[in-house]
């Protein structure tokens, strides 16, 4: 007398298909809010040319914000100077989870030429958790670039 | 009495052209000091040291003006109380004073004595710079800064910083403003101190140049040459003429690198990011061609001491012509339409004004100082090889505002381009080396080069076995910090990243 009950059906699961589609569309999308701890501003330069029609950043959906709030990665140029300690943690505290953290440069990598010393903490490893650390003195847009797309692979 | 008939009283400590040495007393530190000032010559540094003897101190000062430069040396015992300080004639030696105090406990007379340096990574009574082993990794923390309050009907306060909201160094600025209308900005500085000059300790001294160009990256070779010249001046290599005529050329692609990118950042911060893109292109195409060149995007380490660290091959000299002579129009038709641009313009005449006799006053140095009619140019008032042989244009303007700031740049890129041009026409032949011997212990040099945003002047003393004593760096930033506290004065809040960048002045090589 009983039939068979039906098989789930997948596309009742309303929820599970729209997240599905959003990663779809939004997926590779991906805020960026960049800290610069105490670097000598080579590192920066060569983030900034991310934003240049070669590098093109913004036409990967990736793009620099203004609020730690509104970023999904932090990239940190610099050893992490003393001064910038506490600006740095702020920073990070304030994004929400889940949050990436990209250390850009020889010195982020290791301290580098900086080094650690009274006025230096070295790597950003000693101050916040890092994912992915790319080295280079400065390291070019296109290894920036890489590190940033294999945090977020 | 111009710095020129004192400099016949002093000794040449240095075979920086130009630069002399003299030691004085208070009295004649402050006399000097004043006579300077009313001969309208520039101060380039002030910085502490230990005394060779090792027992007490030296404050040093240097000031240039009209081809002669002076390095005035005033000795300092624990027990003195404190030294006369300059700010009374030049205004910007105030916050130089209270890193000096930050680093080495030297107390100087004038009255601002917050710390400038010193944040609360390290106790206030321990000085990093004159007793070392003291300090260990820096502890964190926040301490009160006493900024000065502006009171009054509908005056409120914005803090901005450290972290900035773009791709930017850090820094601490409180407006006072009314409305939209800024009535004092005050700036706090000290964030990226990382130690540089302890650091410099720890580097043999024929490898301090590696040091020295990460002094603020977008200066490295001009930091790597102001070092390079201080060691070889000190040794008395002579530089072969293809070395030093490779030099000027790395340093005016360094010149042309950062006009590039700032007119691009210049017309995005007017609202016009068709000159970000176009300019950043050709930045980008310029690092492009300096790595071919010369291996190196931003020409790190390119200069060594005696000579550059690779020779330039006829095909890559080829190439960069080639590149530069196409660079050049392109920048004119940018020109152009940032002239022609109703909006742009609009934004950038009479923002950010520093008149001329407000430079004069505070001392606005590099180009900056050009637009505002402080036509001190290094290149043309302190040659070093092969600027002595290079006809350069110099470049003023004297409305002071953020369209001549943009008009300096504007002419001294192609002037830039121009020179190298001439340079790689005119290349001479002979090795690009030379060797460099390690100077004697208590040797003194100095180095000055024009970089991009003003003369960089470098002191260094040689320590035992090859070892490097101190090293003091010195970036124009220092002087110009204090002016833009001026420059936005009456402005709006919204022209601050403008009239910011049209100066761009540098954290790193100032906290150092």
């Amino acid at each position: 007398m009983t039939e068979a009950a039906p098989p789930a059906d997948p596309q009742l699961c309303v929820h599970e298909i729209l997240q599905k589609r959003i990663r779809a569309l939004l997926g590779r999308a991906l805020c960026i809010r960049h800290v610069d701890a105490g670097s000598c501003n080579g590192c920066e330069l060569e983030v900034h040319a991310l934003n240049n029609p070669i590098y093109n950043i913004e036409g990967l959906g990736i793009k620099f914000v203004a609020s730690p709030r509104h970023a999904d990665l932090l990239l940190v140029t610099g050893p992490v100077a003393s001064n910038m300690r506490v600006a740095l943690q702020r920073t990070y505290e304030a994004m929400p989870d889940p949050k990436i953290v990209v250390a850009v440069g020889d010195c982020g990598c290791t301290g580098g030429i900086f080094g650690e010393s009274y006025a230096s903490c070295g790597r950003v490893a000693n101050v916040i958790a890092v994912n992915v650390a790319v080295p280079g003195c400065p390291p070019s847009p296109t290894r920036i670039l890489q590190g940033i797309l294999t945090a977020i692979a | 009495m111009s710095v020129r008939s004192w400099w016949g009283l002093a000794t040449p400590a240095t075979q920086t052209a130009g630069m002399r040495r003299l030691t004085v007393d208070a009295a004649t530190w402050v006399r000097a000091a004043e006579e300077f000032a009313a001969a309208d010559a520039h101060l380039l540094a002030l910085w502490a040291a230990r005394a060779p003897n090792q027992e007490g101190f030296f404050i040093r000062a240097a000031f240039i003006a009209a081809g002669a430069g002076l390095i005035l040396e005033l000795p300092i015992a624990d027990c003195d109380p404190p030294y006369p300080g300059l700010e009374p004639f030049f205004p910007a030696a105030s916050r130089m004073q209270r890193a000096a105090y930050d680093l080495w406990g030297l107390r100087a007379t004038d009255p601002d004595r917050r710390p400038w340096l010193r944040h609360a990574a390290w106790p206030e009574d321990q000085f990093p710079l004159r007793n070392p082993a003291v300090l260990a990794a820096g502890t964190a923390g926040s301490e009160a800064y006493r900024f000065v309050r502006v009171e009054g009907d509908g005056v409120h306060e914005i803090p901005v910083g450290p972290v900035h909201a773009g791709i930017i160094e850090p820094g601490h600025f409180r407006f006072s403003i009314v409305g939209e209308k800024v009535l004092r900005l005050e700036e706090r500085l000290g964030y990226v101190h990382k130690g540089i000059e302890r650091r410099f300790t720890d580097f043999p001294i024929l490898e301090g140049h590696r040091l020295a160009a990460r002094v603020s990256g977008d200066c490295a070779v001009a930091y790597a040459w102001a070092y390079c010249q201080a060691l070889e001046g000190m040794v008395g290599v002579r530089l072969p003429a293809r070395a030093s005529w490779l030099r000027a050329l790395c340093l005016e692609l360094e010149r042309i690198a950062n006009h590039l990118g700032d007119l691009g950042a210049l017309g995005n911060d007017a609202g016009f990011a068709f000159g970000l893109a176009q300019f950043s292109r050709l930045k980008e195409h310029l690092l492009r061609a300096n790595e071919t060149a010369f291996g190196q995007r931003y020409l790190f380490d390119t200069v060594v001491p005696g000579g550059l660290r690779a020779d330039l091959t006829p095909s890559a000299a080829h190439t960069l012509g080639d590149f530069l002579s196409r660079l050049a129009p392109e920048v004119e038709s940018l020109r152009d339409i940032y002239d022609e641009h109703g909006g742009v313009r609009d934004r950038f005449v009479g923002a950010g004004r520093v008149a001329p006799e407000l430079a004069a006053r505070l001392g606005l140095i590099g180009f900056a100082g050009r637009a505002s009619a402080r036509d001190l140019d290094v290149r043309i008032d302190f040659p070093c090889a092969p600027y002595t042989e290079l006809a350069l244009r110099r470049v003023t303007r004297t409305a002071g505002d953020v369209a001549a700031r943009v008009a300096v740049r504007f002419d001294e890129l192609q002037e830039s381009c121009r020179l190298s041009l001439h340079i790689l026409k005119s290349l001479p032949a002979s090795v690009h080396r030379v060797e460099c011997p390690a100077p004697m212990q208590g040797a003194f040099g100095t180095g000055l080069i024009e970089g991009w945003r003003g003369p960089i002047f470098l002191a260094l003393e040689a320590g035992t076995a090859g070892a490097i004593s101190r090293c003091h760096p010195h970036d124009p930033s220092w002087q110009n910090w204090p002016v833009l506290e001026h420059a936005i004065i009456g402005n709006i809040v919204p022209d601050f990243p403008l009239i910011n960048k049209s100066f761009n002045l540098s954290y790193s090589g100032h906290d150092l």
